[in-house]
C-alpha cells in the first residue's frame, strides 16, 4: 500500500449540464465542510441549459488553498462524451470513478478505476421516475464518501443544508447516497492513497459564501433602496440574492410594503438609468452586470459623472470581448470602466479580493456614492461571484451611513437660500446637494449633462467648463485619499513585490507560499481601488522588481500603473496575466516569476 | 394690486422659468404657457414637482416653467428610465416629463414602450414636431409618409404613431392635441397629472424653421385645417365642486385617483374613452380620412400604477434610514450562521 495522502486532493466531477449533478457537488462540499477540512470549489459550466459537459473541482487542502489547480487527484466520470479527455487530466496514482459502461481498456493504466453501474444502480434502486436523472448524481456523492472516508452524520449535515427549502426532499437524496455507499462497501477495496480525516482549527468560525451573495447581502446592509437590473451571467443571481434577502427582510408583515423597489429591466440602459434616476432623487441605488451590459451603460456613466449623481454598478466580469466565454472569469472591464463614457470621464472602482470584501465594499460603496455623489463600480467576476467561498462570518457595519453633503430644508433657511450645487465650498472638490422634493423656494435646480456652471445653469462658458472640470478632477483626489487602502505585505524583505487585486488573491497567497518554499519570497501589494492609491509608487520605490498579476490579455492594471509611476520607476514593474477563462492558478504566477527571476547560470 | 394667488399661495409667476432659448413661433413655447397655466391653476407645490427630459428642443422646455422645481435634462431617448428610477426612490414627487418626437419614437421607443408597460405614474407630453430641429431638419420617425422636407426630400417610411403604440401596450391614459388649442391642452396636461399612472400626451408643435412648409402634416397650417376633436374637455379639480349643467348624453364624466374628473363633451360621434378599441378605431379612421384626431383617446382608472403593484409605500423609500434597512445584529448574525 502507498503512502497516504490526508485531507490534501482534488477532486473533479465531470457530469452533464442540467442533469442535477450541481447539487451533488454542493452537498459532496458542504459534507466535507462539515468534517472541519477547508474546500475550494470551482464551477466551470458551459453557456447552455442543458447537455454541455460541466466540471465541478474540489480542491481539499489542510492550509486552506482557495485558488484552482490544474492538478486532479480523483476524477468523477459521469460524463460518456468527456472521458477520454477527463482521464488525462488526472495525475498519475489518481482515482477514477467511472460509469461502468465507459471503457477503460485503452486508457490509462497509472490510475486506479473504480467502475460503478450508475444507470443500472439508479434504474434498480431509485423508485422515482421523474427524479431518477438527479437523484443518479447522489449515488456518486455516496461512492465518493466511500472511497474517501466521509462519515454519514457530514452527509446527513450536507443533504440538509443544501435542501435547506425543501425538507421533502432531504430522505430521497440520503436514500440515493446510501445506494452508492453500499455499492461502494460491497464492491471495492481501498487502492488509492486518497484519505479525508476530521480536523480542528481550520474551519471554525467560517462559512461557505458565494460573491454574488454577499454582495447581495452587502447592499442589503448598505441600505439599498432601489435596484434596476437586467439578467446576464454571471452577475444574474447578485441581484436575485437580493431578491430573496429583501423578500424575507424588507417586508412589513402588517401591510406588505416593501422597503425596496427592484425592478428588471428591459435592457442595461434602462436599469442603469433607473438606477441614476433613484441616485438623484436620494434613494440608495443600484445595479448590476456584466461586460457587455457595462458598454451598453457607457452614455449613463458619463451622465452620473458630470451631472454627479450617486449610484453603485456591479461588474461581475466575465471574458470578452464582445459575448465572449458568457461563463468564463477574467478581469478585463477595469480598464473601460475606469474610464467608463466618452469625454474626459473617470470613476471610482472598488477592487473586491474576497468574498468578505465582496460583502464589505457592497456596502461601503453606498456611502463612497453618496460622499463623492458620483457613480462607483465594484468589479468582482465570476470565480469570485459564482463560487462558493470560505470565509470568517462578516461583521456588523460599526458605522451609519454616510449620505454625504446633502441639504435640507433647515440647511436652506440657515443659508437664505444662497447655494450653488456645483460650488467648492470645502475645498474638497465635494459640492452640496439637494434632493427634489425638499420643501425650499431655492432648492430646486436643474441637473443636466450639458454644459453647467457653478449654480447648475446651462453654460457654454469656456472658463465655467474648464474650472468645473478642473474640480472634477480633484474630486477625484479627495476620493482617492479615502477608498479602500492597499493591503501591503512587505515581511519577506524581499527586492521582488507582486501588485494584484481581486480573485486573483487567492492564487497570489498560494504562489507565494510556493515561491518562499523555492527560496524566492516575494513581498505583495493588492490593491483594492481605482484612482490608484499614492502608496503603489511607494511600494515600487521599495522594491527592485514589481510583477503585476492579472487575469486579462493586455495587463491592463499593469498599464495604468506605469502610466501613474515617475519615470524613473517605470521600469521596475513588469507583467504577469492570465487570460484563458479559467481562475488562475497558484503556478500561473510562481512559475514565470522563478523564470523571471532565475539567475543565469 | 396683488396677483391672484392660487390655491397653495402662489401667484401665476412663481411657475415660470428661464427665459427659453427656442426660435420665436415654435410650437414647445406654446405648450411652456400652457404647462404654466395649468401647474398655476391646478396648484401644483414647486418642490413637489420632478420636470424630467431627454435631449433635443422638447427637452430643453422644463428649464422653462417652474424654476423652483427640481430638473433632470438627462440623455437622449432614455427620459423615462431616469423617470422610473426618481419615482421609485419618492412616490410623493409629481413626476412630469417632456419629450420630442425623436426621443421617444426613435431613440427612446424601446424605454417609452417600457414606462408604459409598467404604467409609472408619470405624465408624459410629446412635442411632436415630426422633424430634428437641433441638428437641422432630418424627417423624424413620426413624420408622415409622403410628407415633405423643407428642401424637398420626401418622407418614404410609415409613420410611429406614439399614441397607436400606446394604445397598442395598454396605456392607461393616451391623449393627442395640438399646441395651439390650449383650450384643449390645459385640461388635458391637468387630468395627465391627476391621473395614477402613465400619461401620454402627444402634442404636435410645428417647427417653425424646419417643418412649417406646405407638404408638411406638422405644420401650423395643415394641422389648423386639419384637427379634429373628438370632444372639447374640461377639467375639473378634486379641490372644485362639480357642476351639473348639460343635456343628458351629451357629456361622459370620468372620476380620476385624486377625485378630480375630466368632463368630456361630445362634438360629434359620441366617443366612449375607457373602451380601448374605439380609441383605435378612432386614430385609424382619422389617419384614414386625412384628419388630426386630437382629445382624450383613452382612460383606464382602474389599472394599478407599477409602485403600487410593487408595494412601494407612499412615503418615500429615499428617507429610510439604517434602522428600516439594516438587518438587527440578531438577525444578521443568525443570517451569517446559515452560510456554515
Amino acid at each position: 500500500m502507498t503512502e497516504q495522502i490526508i485531507n490534501d486532493l482534488t477532486i473533479q466531477a465531470a457530469t452533464v449540464n442540467g442533469s442535477g449533478s450541481q447539487t451533488a457537488n454542493l452537498v459532496l462540499t458542504r459534507a466535507i465542510f462539515r468534517m472541519g477540512i477547508p474546500v475550494a470549489p470551482k464551477n466551470v459550466f458551459p453557456s447552455n441549459i442543458e447537455g454541455l459537459p460541466t466540471w465541478y473541482q474540489l480542491r481539499i487542502t489542510p492550509a486552506g488553498h482557495m485558488a484552482r489547480t490544474d492538478q486532479v487527484d480523483v476524477l468523477v466520470a459521469f460524463n460518456p462524451s468527456t472521458w477520454r479527455e477527463d482521464i488525462k487530466s488526472v495525475r498519475p496514482g489518481g482515482a477514477v470513478i467511472h460509469e461502468e459502461a465507459f471503457s477503460s481498456a485503452d486508457a490509462r493504466t497509472d490510475v486506479t478505476y473504480y467502475a460503478v453501474p450508475f444507470s443500472k444502480l439508479a434504474k434498480a434502486k431509485i423508485q422515482s421516475d421523474t427524479l431518477r436523472k438527479q437523484l443518479a448524481n447522489m449515488i456518486y456523492v455516496g461512492v465518493v464518501a466511500g472511497l474517501l472516508g466521509i462519515p454519514w452524520d457530514a452527509l446527513e449535515h450536507g443533504v440538509k443544508r443544501q435542501f435547506l427549502t425543501k425538507p421533502k426532499a432531504v430522505q430521497v437524496n440520503l436514500d440515493a447516497i446510501k445506494v452508492g455507499l453500499d455499492y461502494w462497501q460491497d464492491n471495492f477495496s481501498k487502492t488509492d492513497p486518497y484519505r479525508l480525516e476530521p480536523m480542528t482549527g481550520a474551519v471554525e468560525g467560517k462559512v461557505l459564501v458565494e460573491g454574488n451573495q454577499a454582495a447581495a447581502l452587502g447592499a442589503l446592509m448598505g441600505g439599498v433602496t432601489v435596484a434596476a437590473w437586467y439578467p446576464i451571467t454571471p452577475s444574474s443571481s447578485l441581484c436575485e440574492y437580493l431578491i430573496a434577502y429583501t423578500d424575507r427582510y424588507r417586508i412589513d408583515p402588517a401591510t406588505g410594503e416593501k422597503r425596496v423597489a427592484i425592478v428588471q429591466a428591459e435592457d442595461e440602459l434602462a436599469a442603469v438609468g433607473m438606477a441614476l434616476g433613484a441616485g438623484w432623487a436620494g434613494a440608495r441605488s443600484m445595479t448590476s452586470t456584466s461586460g457587455p451590459g457595462i458598454s451598453l451603460m457607457a452614455e449613463f456613466a458619463g451622465l452620473g459623472y458630470y451631472a454627479e449623481v450617486p449610484v453603485v454598478i456591479f461588474d461581475i466580469q466575465r471574458i470578452g470581448p464582445s459575448t465572449g466565454l458568457p461563463t468564463r472569469t477574467s478581469q478585463g472591464d477595469i480598464a473601460f470602466a475606469y474610464t467608463l463614457s466618452h469625454g474626459d470621464t473617470k470613476h471610482l472602482v472598488l477592487l473586491p479580493g474576497t468574498v468578505e470584501e465582496c460583502y464589505e465594499f457592497a456596502r461601503d460603496a453606498f456611502d463612497f456614492s453618496d460622499r463623492f455623489q458620483t457613480p462607483v463600480f465594484v468589479l468582482s467576476d465570476l470565480d469570485l461571484g459564482m463560487n462558493l467561498w470560505m470565509t470568517p462570518a462578516f461583521k456588523y457595519p460599526d458605522r451609519p451611513f454616510d449620505r454625504g453633503k446633502v441639504l435640507t430644508k433647515a440647511d436652506l433657511e440657515r443659508l437664505s437660500g444662497e447655494w450653488g450645487r456645483y460650488k467648492d465650498v470645502d475645498g474638497d472638490a465635494v459640492t452640496y446637494r439637494t434632493l427634489p422634493g425638499t420643501d425650499h423656494p431655492a432648492a430646486g435646480f436643474f441637473t443636466r449633462g450639458s454644459g453647467h456652471d457653478e449654480s447648475a445653469r446651462y453654460t457654454e462658458n469656456a472658463d465655467a467648463y474648464a474650472r468645473n472640470m478642473d474640480r472634477l478632477a480633484r474630486k477625484l483626489e479627495t476620493a482617492r485619499a479615502a477608498l479602500p487602502a492597499p493591503v501591503i505585505d512587505e515581511s519577506t524583505g524581499s527586492a521582488v513585490g507582486l501588485i494584484a487585486f481581486g480573485s486573483t488573491h487567492a492564487a497570489v497567497l498560494e504562489a507565494r507560499q510556493i515561491l518562499a518554499d523555492a527560496g524566492r519570497p516575494v513581498d505583495y501589494l493588492r490593491l483594492r481601488a481605482l484612482p490608484l492609491s499614492a502608496e503603489i509608487g511607494e511600494f515600487v520605490r521599495r522594491h527592485e522588481r514589481v510583477y503585476v498579476v492579472e487575469q486579462n490579455r493586455d495587463g491592463q492594471v499593469f498599464d495604468l500603473i506605469r502610466l501613474d509611476l515617475p519615470p524613473d520607476l517605470v521600469e521596475r514593474v513588469r507583467s504577469i496575466r492570465h487570460y484563458n477563462g479559467q481562475p488562475i492558478p497558484a503556478i500561473a504566477i510562481s512559475e514565470p516569476l522563478l523564470q523571471a527571476e532565475a539567475v543565469p547560470a | 394690486m396683488s396677483a391672484t394667488l392660487n390655491r397653495v399661495g402662489l401667484p401665476r409667476d412663481a411657475y415660470k422659468g428661464a427665459a427659453t432659448t427656442l426660435c420665436a413661433g415654435c410650437g414647445h413655447n406654446s405648450i411652456t404657457n400652457h404647462m404654466i397655466k395649468a401647474l398655476y391653476e391646478l396648484g401644483v407645490e414647486p418642490h413637489r414637482l420632478a420636470k424630467m427630459s431627454g435631449i433635443g428642443c422638447s427637452s430643453k422646455t422644463p428649464a422653462y416653467f417652474v424654476e423652483t422645481a427640481h430638473g433632470f435634462n438627462g440623455v437622449h431617448g432614455r427620459m423615462p428610465s431616469l423617470t422610473t428610477g426618481a419615482q421609485l426612490a419618492n412616490r410623493q414627487l409629481i413626476m412630469l416629463g417632456v419629450s420630442g418626437d425623436g426621443d421617444t419614437a426613435s431613440i427612446g421607443l424601446g424605454q417609452f414602450m417600457h414606462m408604459i408597460r409598467r404604467n409609472i405614474d408619470c405624465t408624459y407630453i410629446i412635442e411632436d414636431n415630426g422633424t430634428y430641429g437641433l441638428t437641422k431638419g432630418q424627417f423624424s420617425a413620426t413624420a408622415d409618409l409622403g410628407s415633405v422636407q423643407k428642401k424637398g426630400a420626401v418622407n418614404t417610411f410609415q409613420p410611429i404613431d406614439p399614441c397607436a403604440v400606446a394604445l397598442t401596450l395598454g396605456c392607461s391614459f393616451v391623449a393627442r392635441s395640438f399646441s395651439g388649442d390650449g383650450k384643449q391642452v390645459v385640461p388635458l396636461i391637468k387630468a395627465a397629472i391627476a391621473h395614477r399612472g402613465t400619461a401620454i400626451l402627444d402634442i404636435v408643435s410645428p417647427c417653425v424653421t424646419f417643418n412649417d412648409h406646405d407638404g408638411s402634416t406638422k405644420s401650423y397650417s395643415w394641422v389648423k385645417d386639419h384637427e379634429e376633436s373628438i370632444a372639447d374637455v374640461s377639467f375639473v379639480p378634486f379641490f372644485e365642486e362639480v357642476h351639473v349643467d348639460y343635456e343628458p348624453g351629451t357629456v361622459r364624466d370620468v372620476e380620476l385617483h385624486d377625485g378630480s374628473h375630466i368632463v368630456l363633451k361630445k362634438l360629434g360621434e359620441d366617443h366612449d374613452p375607457t373602451d380601448r378599441r374605439a380609441a383605435m378605431r378612432v386614430i385609424e379612421e382619422g389617419r384614414a380620412a386625412g384628419h388630426l384626431v386630437t382629445g382624450l383617446l383613452y382612460l383606464d382608472t382602474t389599472m394599478e400604477d407599477f409602485a403600487t403593484t410593487e408595494h412601494i409605500p407612499e412615503s418615500p423609500l429615499k428617507d429610510l434610514g439604517e434602522d428600516e434597512l439594516r438587518l438587527s445584529r440578531d438577525d444578521f448574525d443568525n443570517f451569517m450562521s446559515e452560510f456554515a
